[in-house]
């Protein structure tokens, strides 16, 4: 790759406390690229996601996004540069309306053109437009996943990732959640996708990395690996 | 009789006004660093100390001191969150907690050694004016109190409510992760709500003083009855505090006249009981 990648992961070691969980992961993520992250349960992959977003500190290896060192850069100055993630969990504010989680998306950045921002979240999620004055935690599991990734997109991303965005939906909400991600990434969006979904995701990305405890055990594009044999043997952690 | 009877009620809801900005700040403070502010007391005997001093020493009258007493409040309860009680206790409710107790024994003992344990009072035309309502005789700093104490309560509200730092306040009590990946610091907001509820306590010190004596005790006689109203209303509820505030305004009035001075407090706790038995989240708490 000739140009500089938007994201570029070298030697990463991160964990909690004395537990190292990633154990040297290089990865990168060119512009407008979608990227899947997939693995076993306990694989790495929200730690990962955690590292990146600065919520834990890394204890060796680079992070660089869109040239710029950000190993050790606070979470703000993560989020001001606009990698943005939509978590596991998708930790919205319950307490909130869907209105103020929508307005919080862009505390930091976005914040100029909040407005337009907003009516373009309520074209992509009708639902949430309906529903301003909800309180989010009161929404169902496939609204406050909209909420999130709403929220999520009110920064205006450069970088998204969506840690397990189908988790919980129906099989025909997870089949639209696959159609925004493609329509996003289609106007020019970067994402970083961590799916449970393998068929899915690999139909939809360009180029995946399968992390098994804490490395990259495979990766290439996503085309080769969906036919690779070994794709089955590391998720289903039997090598 | 029914004079009587009026009156008691009305100085209770004019009382009630400046419980509730007091309750407000602890109630904030709750809501958000889920704990309770045992300091809450003697911040308020320090800022009704700053109005006295400001009084005494500058001739300043406490409702001119407002502004600068509240907002030097503010400071202290930054401070003391960002520099004290923030950093002792690394996050962990426990040591919050009691790292509030600790400051509480600090400012009244210093306190104490400073003015000794006698009661103050300020010089002022206001302090015995009254105002004719009908047949009614209304004291014109209660009155002043209870309507600024409102204001303030419905300014904390509209700030809370509609912008972006009261969102994020809002939004930190419940879910610092999340807020973290919006780029908001939960640590500065606890400083700043931290700040906030110690800001009212620098408000209600000034509208109290006209009427009020202050002591290094003085605390104590509010502290409680700011706790009682913070559950009675609901932990962490805005509305909460101001109705609570109110009700036990007047019970605590009505109780005096009806049961005298000494065993008037009882209606108080009846009121707290008898609402909790019902409520027992508090008038706006939200069921669990
Ligand atoms: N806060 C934490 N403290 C200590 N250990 C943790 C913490 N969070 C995760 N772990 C551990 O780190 C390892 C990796 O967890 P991680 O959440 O990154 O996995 P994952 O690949 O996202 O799994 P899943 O597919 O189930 O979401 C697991 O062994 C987990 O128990
Ligand atoms: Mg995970």
């Amino acid at each position: 790759m000739l140009e500089v990648p938007m994201l570029e992961v070298r030697d990463l070691h991160a964990g909690y406390g004395a537990f190292g969980v990633l154990h040297g992961i290089d990865m990168v993520v060119g512009a407008g690229e979608i990227v899947a992250v997939l693995g076993a349960n306990g694989a790495g992959k929200t730690t990962l996601n955690r590292a990146l977003s600065a919520l834990i500190q890394p204890s060796a290896g680079a992070i660089m996004f869109e040239g710029r060192n950000i190993t050790h850069a606070g979470y703000d100055t993560v989020v001001q540069a606009g990698l943005i993630q939509v978590p596991e969990g998708r930790k919205i504010f319950p307490n909130l309306s869907v209105r103020d989680n929508l307005l919080l998306g862009a505390f930091l950045r976005g914040r100029a053109n909040r407005a337009r921002n907003l009516a373009r979240v309520f074209d992509i999620f009708p639902r949430l437009g309906e529903r301003l004055g909800q309180l989010a935690g009161s929404m169902s599991g496939g609204e406050q996943q909209m909420l999130a990734i709403g929220r999520g997109l009110m920064a205006e991303p450069r970088l998204l990732i969506l840690d397990e965005p189908s988790l919980g939906l129906s099989p025909v909400l997870t089949e639209e959640l696959f159609a925004l991600i493609g329509q996003l990434n289609a106007a020019g969006l970067a994402i970083l996708l961590v799916e449970q979904n393998v068929v899915q995701s690999l139909a939809i990305a360009q180029r995946a990395y399968v992390i098994e405890h804490g490395v990259v055990a495979l990766h290439g594009p996503a085309a080769d690996l969906a036919d690779d044999p070994r794709l089955r043997t590391a998720y289903l952690g039997l090598a | 009789m029914a004079e009587i009877y009026a009156a008691a009620l009305i100085n209770g809801l004019l009382i009630g006004g400046v419980y509730a900005l007091v309750a407000l700040g602890l109630t904030l403070i709750y809501g958000v660093l889920h704990i309770v502010n045992f300091a809450h007391g003697s911040l308020l005997m320090v800022a009704m100390f700053a109005a006295w001093l400001m009084a005494e020493k500058a001739g300043v009258h406490p409702y001119a001191a407002l502004p600068v007493v509240a907002l030097a409040m503010f400071a202290l309860g930054w401070l003391l969150y960002r520099y004290v009680i923030g950093r002792v206790s690394r996050g962990e409710d426990r040591a919050i907690l009691l790292a509030t107790l600790g400051v509480a024994v600090v400012l009244d003992n210093v306190f104490l050694t400073l003015f000794g344990g006698d009661t103050r009072q300020i010089e002022s035309d206001l302090t015995f004016a009254v105002i004719e309502a009908g047949p009614l005789l209304l004291s014109v700093p209660k009155v002043i109190a209870f309507a600024v104490s409102l204001l303030l309560a419905g300014a904390l509200w509209a700030f809370m409510a509609l912008t972006d730092t009261g969102r994020a306040i809002r939004a930190v009590a419940k879910e610092p992760e999340g807020a973290r990946l919006m780029g908001i610091r939960p640590e500065r907001i606890f400083a700043l709500a931290y700040g906030i509820g110690i800001g009212c306590l620098g408000a209600a010190g000034c509208l109290l003083l006209p009427s009020f004596f202050v002591s290094p005790h003085v605390g104590n006689v509010f502290v409680l009855v700011a706790f009682t109203i913070v559950v009675l209303g609901g932990m962490g509820s805005f509305p909460g505090a101001v109705v609570g505030g109110l009700l036990i305004g007047v019970t605590e009035s009505l109780g005096g006249l009806w049961l005298g001075e000494s065993l008037g407090p009882i209606g108080i706790s009846l009121v707290f009981i008898a609402v909790l038995l019902f409520r027992p989240t508090g008038l706006f708490g939200a069921a669990r």
